[in-house]
């Protein structure tokens, strides 16, 4: 392992708040009691390996990974691409990325989803990548749709886009969301308002990117994602004689 | 030495959302065909070592309701108590499984090998599992661990921790049979679950 050290505790203050009543799942599903903190372990330190076999040529690219006869999928063509850091601001070699989003008109392809905007025959809707060396990855997709949900009389999600994240350690792990620029509906998002720092939200709006654009095919939006860091080993907790 | 500064803040979390299967266990969500098998669907390999051992449990809400959206993850030690990475752990467990509880009947079924106790500051930490639970209506993946009924879990020094004692039990998986475990989640209220910010 090349890392050592404690992760560095989380700073719950930036994450969203566990009970929020507008979002209504959050009221039976919140935990009441306090969170039992301690140093982390060896368990929390380390964390899956998974090897670049893993993945198959088209992972990473929505528009054609689902599609049976290279039909591209039908939506707004995008390049998603950012880096994974520490809080370090090391790069993170070999991370995970899973994302998984609705098509152009909002629907998702899940047995669960009912809305009545069509499925498209050509996408799936699920992808995934590891960074390079860099902390680098990418995504071709299509931008996802806006969609109504079952919570208040008129409630309906911004655009986004669903990111899962493993770094090197199981106590690194992350599920978030990826916002648009310029989307109306983050304002009145009750899920993104679970999110009280008004800064911290807006980490996860990804920017145009027009220096990633490529001329009349996609354009590009930029999100970079940052995974606890390591505190340095603290010498007083090792065992007597190391 | 270099002392070591944090100079970026985590990236905020977010519910994964009920849908989270079409990212993270795409069969279950009717989604076949982009990869050839789900990530995390088994941690063992034919030949490896320590006793098998089948968990059953749920995952409940404030209303005592069963969670049939959610998705779990688990990450463990082999049966010498090694974490796949370190030297001399049995390479044929990969330690990590993902599952969801069944649609119709709200439970989960983790089938792994029974971990061994873990190394720590120059003492042990009893055999236990990590999970890690994320769902609809949960905004940051939630942590706990299950350890064993039938474990000396004594000198633990996470669960030693816990205050008051009486919330240890609810971080011991029963054993109902030969090998097998209960282990239920209970989100909120009664018998809550310790969850963890480690």
């Amino acid at each position: 392992m090349l890392d050592s050290g404690h992760l560095i505790a989380r700073k719950r203050a930036i994450h969203p708040v566990a009970l929020h009543p507008p979002y209504k799942s959050t009221v039976a599903r919140a935990p009441q009691s306090a969170l039992l903190s301690m140093d982390s372990t060896a368990t929390e330190e380390y964390g899956p390996v998974f090897g670049h076999e893993l993945l198959g040529p088209l992972d990473n690219n929505l528009i054609l990974n689902f599609s049976r006869d290279q039909t591209p999928a039908i939506g707004e063509r995008i390049l998603v691409h950012g880096r994974v850091l520490d809080q370090n601001s090391r790069p993170i070699v070999g991370a995970l990325i899973e994302i998984w989003q609705a098509n152009a008109g909002g629907r998702y392809r899940h047995v669960h989803d009912t809305y009545f905007a069509p499925l498209d025959t050509n996408f799936g809707g699920c992808g995934r990548t590891k960074t390079d060396a860099d902390g680098a990855y990418e995504f071709m997709t299509i931008r996802p749709g806006a969609y109504p949900w079952p919570n208040g009389g008129n409630d309906w999600r911004p655009m986004h886009i669903h990111f899962s994240i493993f770094g090197h350690a199981f106590g690194q792990r992350l599920i978030s969301q990826m916002y648009f620029q310029g989307d109306p509906l983050i304002d009145l998002c009750p899920i993104a308002a679970t999110i009280k720092d008004r800064s911290q939200l807006d980490r996860l709006i990804a920017p145009l990117d027009m220096s990633r654009a490529k001329p009349l095919d996609h354009l590009a939006y930029r999100f970079d994602i940052v995974l606890r860091g390591r505190a340095q080993t603290r010498f007083e907790n090792r065992p007597e004689g190391m | 030495m270099a002392r070591i500064r944090p100079t970026l803040t985590e990236t905020p979390s977010q519910t994964a959302g009920p849908y989270v299967h079409i990212g993270c266990i795409p069969s279950f969500a009717g989604l076949t065909g982009v990869y050839p098998q789900d990530l995390g669907l088994s941690q063992i390999e034919s030949g490896a070592g320590g006793e098998k051992i089948t968990i059953r449990g749920s995952v409940f809400d404030g209303t005592g309701a069963c969670l049939r959206d959610a998705m779990l993850e688990s990450w463990q030690a082999d049966a010498g108590g090694l974490f796949a990475g370190q030297p001399g752990a049995d390479p044929k467990i990969s330690g990590f499984c993902r599952f969801a509880p069944d649609a119709e009947t709200g439970e989960f079924t983790l089938s792994t090998i029974k971990p061994g106790p873990v190394a720590h500051q120059g003492g042990f930490q009893a055999p236990h599992i990590a999970l890690w639970i994320v769902a609809r209506g949960i905004n940051t993946g939630l942590q706990t661990r299950i350890y064993f009924a039938d474990e000396d879990n004594s000198a633990d020094p996470l669960l030693t921790r816990i205050q008051p004692q009486a919330r240890v039990q609810t971080l011991i998986a029963k054993v109902t049979g030969q090998s097998e475990y209960r282990f239920d989640i209970r989100l909120q209220g009664d018998a809550e679950t310790v969850f963890l910010d480690i």
